[in-house]
């Protein structure tokens, strides 16, 4: 476990700011309880620094996970965001989408997102921004990339492609053996 | 309806005067009994009497035997019924009959006098028409279900007013068995009945039969009803009465309720509740000992992947899981420690109860089981956790001082037979000896991980899925010698039988009956055990940095040294016994008329 090389930092949060823009500040700086980013083997916790204080204990072939898990490097440097995240970019989205009911069931089956299945969205989302998919309860159920803007997306055909799924919570249960370690 | 209950009852008028008589006669016989005991001699004369009335139903002409044996046979499924109703109707004939059989006799009539009225009723029943036919039929089924009743009464009934009853199979018997196979419905019958003629051996046993014949026989047939290894069946038989053995055999058969946990830090179970009811799930809190449980009788859904499941509104834990996190009652922004944390229900619970304060290391030493623990903490959104992944032993080596530990021991699976029946036969001695062993040690390793000092904690909780004393008591009683740095205490739960503190020869600490045990057939959990426990003091433990090896070294060196002995043995005296010999093989030359000075006496001593 060590903190994230500034490169790595880079890397993390620019994939981070597609989803919560400037809302990175509030991850960063937490006056009270002050979180920090710990890289083990090749995935990015974002954790209490108190917490990451205890867990140096704890030696690095024996330690799992601690705190929240954001996602993975790549075998190529690139970073992957895992739905563990999905706590914190729900919290921080900065573009939403709402589905009804009938598409909750195909979006966390794996499927993108349809016009039909759309209940609302934000209004400024421009295309192949990061959004967060929320079913109309405001579970958060995934997030993805928005297909059209939303001006576009007005005009779309109720079978077009609205918001191309990454990752949504039905891969809890889809990719327990690979998500996790 | 009417027609079917008709057929039940056998012949209606013909029967119902059969019985009448027998009612009179009831009435009268029951005087006599008492009037028998004062006056014996005149019980020949009555005797006649009774039997011109036994005459009586046989001089009716519609009355056929065969055609009533046949109602009864409907009416009472049971064996031992029919023979009990045919051997009255032997005895209407019989004239010499022994006292027994006539008991026998007043029981079953008694037993039939209300399906009489019953008999009444359904002459009426030419008059029905459509406007009362449901009525009727209501009133049948009620009747049925009397019937039904009455009759099972009638079988206690008889078992008690006939003593000495024979229930064990005569050897003859058994070879018949043997040959032909288990017959489950009447190895089943041979067990209650033998479970109750151990309730109260004194006045049911067979004469000339010790109990063991009838607990091994018992144990026989419960190894061949249920399925367990002979050696399991034992063991889990000892920690019962007989009847409460076979009700907690009963209730491993049988399924626990499905319950799940609500997640209070992400929702509430009334909001929870609703939108699964409004998906089809019939549910209903657990109990009032819990605050967070629903039980689920029926879904419509697959309640393990519903979207609220998915988003961690939810978790599917047994009951039974809820208890140990409940008696450690972890405390907001204290460090705890879960020592055998895979699946993560008991973690998550913790987590939530602390509201994501603190910290909570979640160990699991099997790495393929800590990724559904991994999995189970990112579902429920619980930020404030550490998963790592060593032998619990080696604890407080790589970080001590914690304010609790919660250790859920890895066990035998005794309580959870229903959930995994393969722990039957899949359990043997060996395991009750080696599980404890390492459960001992966990035990010792958790407690040296408190801190004594700690403002808020310093409690250890030990918690097993097992029934078996070897791994519940025994561990608590051991750990309390071995650590007089810790005490018992209340576990604070609602529910529970306190813990045994003394078993088939071994006396536990008093304390122990503050531990708490659940059974399957009474609380209808999982078998399970808890114990709560404070640390008063540090001692030089806390700061050892023994590892898993050199515990488990010294825990054998241990083990070697108590051996089986336990030192309970006096040492020989090899010269005073030379001397005792001496003196025996004296006394027997003497006796054999040999003059012991003649023989070298040192010969004859044994040679070690």
């Amino acid at each position: 476990m060590r903190p994230l090389t500034e490169e790595e930092t880079k890397v993390v949060f620019e994939k981070l700011a597609n989803y919560i823009g400037r809302n990175i500040a509030y991850l960063v700086d937490n006056k009270e309880d002050p979180h920090v980013f710990r890289l083990q083997k090749d995935r990015v916790y974002y954790v209490s620094d108190r917490i990451a204080k205890v867990a140096t204990s704890v030696a690095r072939p024996n330690l799992m996970s601690l705190g929240v898990c954001f996602g993975k490097f790549t075998k190529t440097g690139k970073f992957r965001l895992h739905i563990t995240s999905l706590k914190y970019l729900a919290q921080y989205a900065k573009y939403k989408v709402w589905i009804k009911q009938n598409g909750e069931m195909p979006f966390l089956y794996g499927n993108h997102v349809l016009k039909a299945h759309v209940g609302k969205m934000s209004e400024d989302i421009p295309e192949h921004a990061g959004v967060i998919v929320f079913s109309m309860a405001d579970v958060p159920l995934g997030f993805g990339v928005s297909a059209k803007s939303t001006i576009e997306a007005k005009n779309l055909q109720p079978t077009g492609i609205v918001v191309f799924r990454q990752g949504d919570i039905g891969e809890y249960l889809r990719d327990e053996d690979t998500l996790f370690t | 309806m009417g027609r079917r209950a008709k057929n039940k009852q056998g012949m209606p008028p013909s029967l119902e005067e059969f019985q009448k008589t027998g009612k009179k006669k009831d009435r009268k016989r029951k005087a006599e009994k008492e009037s028998r005991e004062v006056k014996k001699p005149t019980k020949k004369a009555k005797r006649s009497k009774q039997e011109e009335e036994y005459k009586d139903p046989e001089d009716l002409p519609e009355v056929d035997l065969e055609e009533l044996s046949a109602a009864k046979k409907s009416l009472f499924d049971d064996d031992e019924e029919e023979e009990a109703g045919l051997d009255e109707f032997e005895q209407l004939e019989d004239d010499s009959e022994p006292e027994v059989d006539d008991e026998f006799v007043d029981s079953d009539e008694e037993g039939r006098e209300r399906p009489m009225f019953s008999d009444n009723e359904s002459d009426d029943m030419d008059a029905i028409n459509a406007a009362n036919m449901e009525e009727y039929s209501k009133k049948l089924d009620e009747e049925a279900l009397m019937e039904q009743q009455d009759a099972e009464d009638e079988l206690l009934e008889e078992n008690t007013k006939n003593p000495r009853a024979k229930v064990l199979p005569t050897e003859e018997e058994e070879e018949e068995m043997k040959q032909s196979g288990p017959d489950l419905t009447m190895v089943r019958t041979r067990m209650l009945e033998v479970v109750k003629v151990l309730e109260d051996f004194k006045n049911l046993a067979e004469e000339g039969r010790s109990r063991v014949e009838y607990v091994d026989r018992l144990l026989k047939d419960i190894c061949e009803y249920f399925g367990y290894t002979p050696f399991l069946a034992e063991k889990l038989f000892n920690l019962f009465s007989p009847s409460e053995a076979i009700e907690f055999f009963e209730a491993n058969e049988i399924h626990r309720p499905v319950t799940i946990r609500t997640n209070t830090l992400v929702t509430r179970r009334r909001e929870l509740a609703q939108t699964l009811v409004n998906k089809g799930v019939n549910l209903q809190p657990i109990g009032p000992w819990t605050k967070v449980g629903l039980q689920v009788f029926d879904s419509q859904v697959p309640i393990g992947a519903t979207p609220e499941y998915l988003a961690g509104h939810y978790i599917l834990q047994a009951a039974s899981s809820f208890l140990p996190v409940m008696a450690l009652d972890p405390q907001e922004n204290e460090r705890i420690l879960d020592m055998a944390a895979a699946p993560g229900g008991k973690t998550t619970y913790i987590s939530a109860l602390m509201k994501n304060t603190g910290c909570v290391f979640a160990n699991d030493a099997n790495k393929a089981r800590t990724k559904s623990l991994i999995a189970n903490i990112h579902r429920l959104g619980c930020t404030n956790t550490v998963v790592c992944n060593y032998d619990a032993r080696e604890f407080p080596k790589v970080i001590g001082g914690f304010d609790r530990v919660l250790l859920d021991a890895p066990c035998s699976g005794t309580g959870v037979i229903a959930k995994d029946q393969n722990v039957k036969v899949n359990r043997t001695e060996k395991d009750f000896i080696q599980i404890p062993h390492l459960q001992k040690q966990l035990l010792l390793s958790a407690i040296d991980s408190v801190d004594a000092h700690s403002a808020t904690g310093g409690v250890i909780v030990y918690s097993t899925c097992s029934v078996a004393v070897e791994e519940n008591e025994a561990v608590v009683d051991y750990a309390l010698r071995k650590r007089p740095n810790v005490k018992l205490v209340e576990t604070g739960l609602a529910i529970g039988k306190p813990g045994f503190t003394s078993y088939r020869g071994k006396q536990f600490n008093q304390k122990v009956s503050l531990t708490r045990r659940y059974y399957p057939h009474a609380y209808n959990v999982d078998g399970f055990f808890v114990a709560k426990f404070q640390k008063v003091a540090s001692s030089p433990h806390d700061v050892s940095k023994a590892g898993a090896k050199e515990k488990e070294m010294a825990a054998d060196a241990e083990a070697e040294k108590d051996g089986l002995i336990h030192g309970d043995f006096a040492n020989f005296d090899d010269e005073a016994d030379k001397e005792i010999m001496k003196e025996s093989i004296k006394h027997n030359l003497k006796k054999k008329g040999i003059n012991p000075n003649t023989v070298d006496i040192e010969k004859k001593l044994p040679k070690h």
